[in-house]
Order: C-alpha cells, then sequence, then structure tokens
C-alpha cells in the first residue's frame, strides 16, 4: 500500500503494510535515524517524534495513522543552527552511551513547546517514561532547564529587536 | 530511497580519521593516496575502501609505530586505539593523553577505536583498564613519535635536537624561533617505520619516556568529549543504523521456557508472509529471516513450532531462591581468609550479631536489544557491532563458523550502553551463522523481551556475616561467607558458550567454576574469616537465568552485605557510622604500594565534609509524619580505585516509596584525565546502582524468566532521580607529587558502595534495616509494618 508522509519539511511516498510502524518507515525507507528501537512496546521512548506537537512514540504508531507532519531529531535544527536544547545537551555534556537521547530530546522539546518554563516537578513528571538505561537523568533535566533559559532569552532577544 | 552503505560506513570512518583506506596506508603508506584523500576525502573513499574490504584481514602490528600514530600533511594526527568507548568518553581521554606525548593540539586530533582490521589488538573495553593498563602503551607510542620528530626537525634545521623545542606541532631552534618547521611537513602522510619493543600490547614502547605528569598540559582539563555533538544532532551512525544492498531482518525464536526441546516446526505457518526468506535452525536455535524488518518481526512471531519441555524444572521460583542457595552443596569454595583466631574471639566477645543479605540475579537490560549486522561479501565476514570486545568477537566468530580469522573483521560502532559481558557477543554469532547460511547481509536485533529475559545476569548472592564485639564497642571479630550462584559463568564472545552455539548443543568442557567474593576494604579488624563460595542453579545450558560479567561483577553484591554489616555493627556500638570505620582504618599504619588505607581515610573525610555528615549513631530520634528522613554512608575500594558515598533518603511510611533525595561521593583513582567526564561517569554509575538498589531483580516461576519488558522489569526513571548529586575527586595519595602517579580505574568502583548507602540511610531513617535487594515500595511497605516502625 502506498503511504505519503510528511517528514520535516519534505513528502515520502512509500509502500509498505499499512500497519507498519512508523519507526521502521523513518529508519529504513525514509534514512531517518535518530529515531531509535528501545522496546517496540511505546514503554521507554527511544523512538520519539514529534507530531501536531506531541511526542509520539513512532515504535507503536502505525504509518497509515499518521495524518500530520513529522519531526524527528533531525528536523529541529534550523539554518544549520542546532535547537537550544540541542546546544544544552552538548553544554552539559548529557549523553554517556547516547542511545536514548533522541527521546530524551524529543520529549522534553514537545514539552517546553506547551509550557516554556516548567517547574522541576513538572519536568519529572513529563519525562517520567523516557527511560536512560545509563543513568543520564540528572543532566538530562539540567539541560531541559538551561535549554528553556536559552530559548527564554533567545525570545527575549528577538522582542527587543522587534521593539 | 535513501541507505547507508558500507561504502558510506567507511567513508564516515575515513572522514572521521583524516585519511583513506586505513589498512591501505599500512600496507603501502601511499603518501599521494593520504594527500589526495586529506584533501578531497569523499571522492578517494569508495575506492581505497573497496580494497580494504577485500580482505584478508591482517592483524596490525603493535610493535610499529605506524599502527598507533598517523600524521598528516596539514599537521593534524589521527590515533589508532585497540579500544571501545561505551559512553564513559575514554576516547576523548586517550586523545588528551597521546595529545600531550605528542606535544599536538588537541583539537588537531581525532581518535579511531575498536575496528579489527584497524587498530591494534588491546582487547576493546572491560574491567576499568582504559586509563589503568591500556592508556600506557598509546602514551609510549605518542612520546616515541614525539621524539623522532624531534630527531628530524632538528636535522632538518641543521642544529642538534637540545637546541629545539616542540609546541602544538611545531618545532623551532630555541635560540631563534622564527626557525621551524611542523610535524606535517617532516612526516605528513608517511610512514615512521620505527620498530617498538615490549613483550607484549601493554609493554609496547619506544625509546622515549613518557613525560612526568607535571608536564601534562591537556591531561587534567576537561574537553568536551567528541562523540557528544552527533549524539544530539541525530547524525552519527550506529552499528544498528547499518544498511547493506541486500540485507536481509532476522528474529530470533527463543525457546518458550528454559530448557526446551525443539520437536518440529511448521514452516508453512510463515512462508507465505509477505518478504519471507527462510526459516533458520539448528539443534534448538530457531530465527526467522525476511526482506523488511517489520515482516520478520510478524514472521517470529506468527512461527509454529513444538517444543518440549524439561522433564524437571530449570531452577527453583525467584521467591524462593536464596532458600534454594543457602540450602545447595556450593560447586566450589575458596580457601577461606584467615586472620588472628576468629573462633577464640567470638568466644570471648561482650556482643555478637549476625544477619542474612540477599542480593538477586540483575541483568544488564541495555536499553534496546542486542543487534549486529554482518556481511559475508567477497568470501570474507564482515561484522558490524556496537560489541566492548571487537577482537574478541572476531575470534569467536572465526571459530564459531569455522573459518580462517584472517577472513573476519569486526567493525566496531557505537550502541547501547555496553557494562560487561551483554548480549551483543550473542548477537554477533548469530547474525554472522545466518549471514553463512543464506550468503546475504543479515541484520539480527534482539526484541525488548529476549533482552531483558536472556541477556546475562550479575549473579545472585546470599551472603551470611557475623560480627563479635568487645565491651567498647570495638570489632573484634569477622566471619564473612558469601555463596553466588554463579557456576558455568560466560566469558566473552567464546565460540562454545554463545547462546546460539549453547542451543546448538555445544556444551563448554570443564564447565566454569565461577566466583563469589569477600569485601573490599581496609579495615584493621584483629581476627576474620572470609569465605566465598558457588553453587548452581539445576540447569545451567540454553537458559535465560545464565551470568556474566555486569559493571564490577561481584562487587556491588558483597559491598551491599558488608558495609551494610559494618552499620549494623555501628548501631549495635552505639557509634556514629562514620567514626566507627574511621576508627577502624586508622587503627592499622600498614599501607600497600598504593597507599590504599590513606587514600581510604582521605576518601572518607572528604565525603563526610562534602555531605556535611552529622556525628551520631544511627537511627535517628523518630520524627512525626508519612515521610522519614535519614543518610547512609558506605565506602570501598575497587583494584586501587577508592570510593566512599552518602545517600540522603526520605521514606514514606504509609507506602514504602523510597526516594534518595542526595548524594554524595568522594572518588580517588589517581590520576585524572578528564575532570568533567569522570565526575558525569560517576554520576551515572552511582545512578546505575541506585536502579538495582530500589528496582532491579530478574525474576522468574518455576519454568522462565517473567521480567519481559519495562513494567514487568522496571529501572530507574526520572522521577527517581535525586535533587542533588555531588562529586569530588579526592587525590589521596601522601605523595602527590611523585612523577610517576598513575591513573585507576574508574568506570565501575562507585557502583559498589551504592547499595549499602541506601540500606543504611533507610535504617537511619526508620530503624528498619533491609537486607534484601530491590527496595521496592511493597516489601519497604512490609518491612516498616513489621517493625511498627
Amino acid at each position: 500500500m502506498s503511504i505519503t508522509l510528511k517528514v520535516n519539511g519534505s513528502t515520502h511516498t512509500v509502500d509498505v503494510d499499512p500497519s507498519t510502524p512508523l519507526l521502521y518507515v523513518l529508519r529504513n525507507d525514509i534514512g531517518l535515524q535518530g529515531p531509535r528501537f528501545g522496546c517496540g512496546l511505546g514503554q521507554c521512548g527511544a523512538c520519539t517524534v514529534i507530531i501536531n506537537g506531541n511526542a509520539t512514540r513512532s515504535c507503536v504508531t502505525p504509518c497509515s495513522a499518521v495524518k500530520s507532519e513529522v519531526t524527528t531529531l533531525e528536523g529541529i535544527a534550523k539554518s544549520g543552527k542546532l535547537h537550544p536544547l540541542q546546544q544544552a545537551w552538548i553544554d552539559e555534556q548529557v549523553p554517556q552511551c547516547g542511545f536514548c537521547q533522541n527521546g530524551q530530546i524529543m520529549t522534553a522539546k514537545a514539552m517546553l513547546d506547551k509550557n516554556p518554563h516548567p517547574t522541576d516537578a513538572q519536568i519529572r513528571e513529563g519525562m517520567n517514561r523516557t527511560l536512560c538505561r545509563c543513568m543520564t537523568y540528572y543532566r538530562v533535566q539540567a539541560a531541559i532547564k538551561r535549554g528553556a533559559k536559552m530559548i527564554a532569552d533567545a525570545g527575549t532577544a528577538e522582542k527587543e529587536v522587534v521593539a | 530511497m535513501k541507505s547507508i552503505t558500507n561504502v558510506q560506513i567507511e567513508n564516515e570512518l575515513q572522514k572521521s580519521a583524516l585519511t583513506p583506506s586505513r589498512r591501505n596506508f599500512l600496507k603501502t603508506a601511499g603518501f599521494l593516496a593520504v594527500g589526495i584523500a586529506a584533501s578531497n576525502a569523499d571522492e578517494i573513499v569508495p575506492s581505497a575502501s573497496a580494497q580494504a574490504r577485500s580482505g584478508p584481514y591482517i592483524d596490525p602490528d603493535y610493535h610499529q609505530l605506524d599502527s598507533w600514530v598517523v600524521i598528516h600533511q596539514d599537521g593534524t594526527a589521527t590515533f589508532y586505539v585497540g579500544k571501545t568507548d561505551c559512553g564513559q568518553g575514554t576516547g576523548t581521554s586517550f586523545r588528551q593523553l597521546m595529545s600531550d606525548e605528542l606535544d599536538i593540539a588537541y583539537d588537531k586530533t581525532t581518535c579511531i577505536m575498536g575496528s579489527t582490521d584497524i587498530t591494534v589488538d588491546q582487547g576493546g573495553s572491560g574491567g576499568s583498564t582504559a586509563m589503568e593498563r591500556d592508556a600506557w602503551p598509546m602514551r609510549r607510542a605518542a612520546a616515541e613519535a614525539r621524539r623522532v620528530l624531534l630527531d628530524m626537525g632538528a636535522n632538518e634545521l641543521g642544529v642538534t635536537v637540545n637546541q629545539v623545542a616542540v609546541s602544538d606541532g611545531v618545532i623551532s631552534v630555541k635560540a631563534d624561533p622564527a626557525r621551524k618547521v611542523t610535524y606535517g611537513q617532516l612526516i605528513g602522510g608517511k610512514k615512521f617505520n620505527v620498530t617498538l619493543t615490549g613483550k607484549d600490547i601493554n609493554a609496547a614502547t619506544g625509546a622515549a619516556p613518557v613525560k612526568p605528569v607535571q608536564e601534562h598540559k591537556i591531561v587534567g582539563k576537561s574537553p568536551q568529549r567528541y562523540d557528544i555533538p552527533a549524539k544530539v544532532d541525530g547524525s552519527l551512525k550506529w552499528a544498528v543504523d547499518v544498511k547493506l544492498p541486500g540485507m536481509v531482518h532476522a528474529r530470533n525464536v527463543k525457546p518458550p521456557v528454559a530448557g526446551a526441546k525443539l520437536v518440529s516446526i511448521d514452516e508453512s505457518s510463515v512462508n507465505k508472509l509477505p518478504g519471507f526468506v527462510k526459516v533458520v535452525s539448528k539443534g534448538n536455535y530457531v530465527a526467522v529471516v525476511c526482506e523488511r524488518e517489520e515482516q520478520a518481526i510478524k514472521a517470529a512471531k506468527a512461527l509454529k513450532a513444538n517444543w518440549e519441555k524439561p522433564a524437571t524444572a530449570p531452577f527453583p521460583k525467584s521467591d524462593d531462591l536464596f532458600t534454594f542457595m543457602r540450602a545447595a552443596t556450593p560447586t566450589s569454595t575458596a580457601k577461606p581468609i584467615l586472620v588472628g583466631n576468629p573462633d577464640t574471639a567470638f568466644a570471648g566477645a561482650a556482643k555478637v550479631i549476625e544477619a542474612d543479605y540477599d542480593i538477586p540475579f540483575q541483568g544488564h537490560t541495555a536499553i534496546s536489544g542486542a543487534h549486529a549486522t554482518a556481511d559475508p561479501s567477497n568470501g570474507q565476514m564482515t561484522i558490524y557491532s556496537n560489541d566492548m570486545k571487537s577482537y574478541g568477537m572476531r575470534r569467536g566468530v572465526a571459530t564459531f563458523l569455522g573459518i580462517p580469522q584472517e577472513q573476519v573483521r569486526v567493525v566496531w560502532m557505537e550502541g547501547p550502553q555496553g557494562y560487561g559481558r551483554t548480549a551483543a557477543d550473542d548477537a554477533g554469532c548469530e547474525a554472522a551463522y545466518i549471514a553463512k547460511e543464506i550468503g546475504r547481509p543479515v541484520r539480527m536485533q534482539w526484541m525488548r523481551d529476549e533482552e531483558t529475559a536472556w541477556d546475562s545476569k550479575a549473579p545472585a548472592f546470599a551472603v551470611k556475616v557475623r560480627g563479635g564485639l568487645d565491651a567498647a564497642g570495638n570489632l573484634l571479630a569477622l566471619d564473612y561467607h558469601a555463596i553466588s550462584a554463579d557456576y558455568n559463568h560466560l566469558g566473552y564472545n567464546e565460540p562454545d558458550s554463545v547462546l546460539i552455539a549453547q542451543l546448538m548443543g555445544v556444551r563448554r568442557n570443564p564447565v566454569p567454576a565461577g566466583s563469589s567474593a569477600t569485601p573490599s576494604e581496609m579495615y584493621a579488624i584483629p581476627h576474620r574469616r572470609m569465605a566465598a563460595s558457588v553453587v548452581s542453579l539445576p540447569l545451567i545450558w540454553e537458559t535465560p537465568v545464565r551470568t556474566g560479567n555486569l559493571r564490577d561483577p561481584n562487587g556491588p553484591q558483597s559491598t551491599f552485605a558488608a558495609e551494610s554489616f559494618i552499620d549494623e555493627l555501628a548501631a549495635a556500638a552505639n557509634a556514629d557510622p562514620y567514626e566507627f570505620r574511621m576508627k577502624m582504618l586508622t587503627a592499622s599504619t600498614t599501607e600497600d604500594a598504593t597507599f590504599r588505607r590513606a587514600r581510604s581515610i582521605a576518601c572518607l573525610k572528604a565525603v563526610a565534609d562534602l555531605y556535611g555528615w552529622d556525628r551520631r549513631p544511627s537511627p535517628k530520634a523518630r520524627a512525626t509524619g508519612d515521610i522519614a528522613t535519614g543518610r547512609g554512608l558506605a565506602y570501598t575500594f575497587r583494584n586501587n580505585t577508592v570510593v566512599a558515598q552518602v545517600a540522603e533518603v526520605e521514606v514514606n511510611r504509609r507506602t514504602g516509596h523510597v526516594w534518595v533525595k542526595r548524594l554524595a561521593c568522594a572518588h580517588d583513582c589517581g590520576l585524572v584525565v578528564n575532570p568533567e567526564s569522570l565526575r558525569h561517569t560517576i554520576e551515572c554509575a552511582m545512578l546505575h546502582s541506585l536502579s538495582r538498589t530500589l528496582h532491579e531483580e530478574c525474576q522468574f516461576d518455576g519454568a522462565k524468566t517473567t521480567g519481559v519488558d519495562w513494567i514487568t522489569h522496571p529501572t530507574l526513571t526520572h522521577a527517581d532521580t535525586p535533587e542533588k548529586i555531588d562529586v569530588v575527586l579526592v587525590n589521596g595519595d601522601p605523595n602527590p607529587n611523585r612523577p610517576d602517579l598513575a591513573p585507576y580505574g574508574g568506570g565501575e568502583t562507585a557502583c559498589k558502595p551504592l547499595l549499602a548507602a541506601v540500606a543504611n540511610a533507610i535504617y537511619d531513617a526508620t530503624g528498619v534495616r533491609l537486607r534484601r535487594v530491590p527496595f521496592r515500595a511493597p516489601r519497604v511497605l512490609a518491612a516498616l509494618q513489621t517493625a511498627k516502625a
């Protein structure tokens, strides 16, 4: 069956079984390997992409059910500049092995897009189902706070320029 | 369709190396080729790579300086090391050490790791040996390269070597600094052709000495890890990302219960499914191969097979495990360590206490399932793997397949956490076996249930400890006996113990004895007996409850028992837990060559200062309300690395939920190469053990493991994360200025004391002693209710 997906601004048509999880279409047909297989059960978050502003687990999302644009880790940098959260991740030196960090970053981005100034408790709650087996949680949380500040500061600077 | 080909993978490797075919270079020192590659890597690489892939794959010679260091015409350098980096930043640290010895700017270097045909065999990773052992030949090779370059530079400048200086890869005449020549000008793209000496790779050396640590400029600083940017922008290509022309996807079909025998397979249940390629089966090993990944997943689920259950139970239920272990006849018992006369001392003690501690099997349970991709093209076998011991995988696969080692290479790429003997070993042999069977590149990927249920486990421990105090509360005698369920412990990449070999009926002979462990501390205890035994589960082959090394294989278990019991003794003596330990450390004046006693004292003091330890006996006075708070201390060493930790907990009396609110750690591993990278590794090692303390247990019924996902096998989460983690890097060496100050291991020691620190904090908070790991809320609540605490 022919499925058309819009991903990171580009349109792709693929011929796959409609029940195929979005994860495998992204990784194997479209060549976007930022989202990764962790559990295939929607429990860990390593496969997270953003659809309609929501952090979505692509390993349990049939590709035929996707009607809106998909954003992957590869699609959040703009004009060659890293997303502030990606920069914050480097500044805080977050990863150990790094395998889960796609899920950490994309889940955090969706959270901050909805709530730019989360409390510590909201960060813990918002991130709680996104797992890391190297246990980088402490630095993930620090990087989210740093990234939130960078986004807020950039927003302030933009307003000043407009004014 | 965009796919990554092996040519592109080579391309990535080469670009990061700033060099074309590494092997081609080693064979021919292709000056011209390197020059072209450095200016236009994309165009030269495919043809060079084709040569590189053709095989046979001859081991790079560690006695050749060219195997370790390559200087390019633009003055940059590439270091080739036989190690892998499982995410602790060892690659960055190797670059720092080698850059310092070579006298080149850190940012003009790159590091290539762990691919068997282009890097020397240092065994990959393991045992926290990266800095302690394996960095030494790298440092000596870089120092030798510097020595040779200085000779060449002096000659070029027409002066003696004593008359030149070097900084950042530029050699100049001391008296006339305008006269200078760069490393790139001297040797860029050419071979050193210098032979090193040394009886083995660890002893490899040139004529040059390494620098005294006081002369290091880059070591001791914290350049950011070079691997991180590509891990956060999505550009890194991991072992899971490999795609090859004609590649197919394989999934295993595991026996439904441990020890089951395959009777028959109904291939008609899958052979009409879309993309079906083949069912591969031998003995009790079964895998399904399909063209596409989601097809292989569906087909593996759909395959109908008849299995015969074993006549006897493979293991007891996990709830009965410790009763079973204590009743079992040991398969081996090490000769006890005996100090003084413990029996007489116990007879004269004013107070004797004893306790039993239970630590279950705990798995690696990596964030993703084990995987590997194998390519049988050209009559060779290339395996793309994240296995931390790529060299061992090469040997294991060659033997398992019965092909010459020169036909096999393992290309190491990044993957999910590699803390020991993971199932990456198993997946490598499985991918290679199927690739050889069907003659096409095969990508093998374990699913979540396989990884959680079948990955190797750290052995369960049942420990009994007895202590005798004198009337003044001094510890007179200690009797420690650990029993571990570790018979038939897995080695790394062994062709006769990887799971596929076992399922095909291969049996190692003799069966490995396994190991148990006694505590690692420097306490002066006048009389002690320390014994360690191993027992076996009923089923030792083809079982998901199989043991293999996990991040300090026995340390967390033995230290949980030992340091919990020290706290119990302190409480029995009505002593402050810090002072009770410090008294035993300072009671002796005996030092070893690495000053472990002095460094233990320094770490204990440092962690007490860091945390702000309030000296008083535990438990603290009971407060009202649901939340009880407390702090606990634990200390140990591993080889020459010393660690002391404090955990602060909140225990919810109503629910049994434990939150470790704060952690403090004092850590002494000698020379620190990259402080920030080390701190991060220590933080994560502590949290890894916190996960083992609070959540992790490999559970099983009488037939199979029952943990198969993150619901049935929980792990630490964001909500569990402490709000504050402090790490202080201690240098407790009484002679800190000695030029040979050595680096010790940094990857594992911090895992060891954490379980006991948390248990001791819970006791401090509630007066309830938890002796069975993990401390999940229902277990804690039951203990609180029993004690009416």
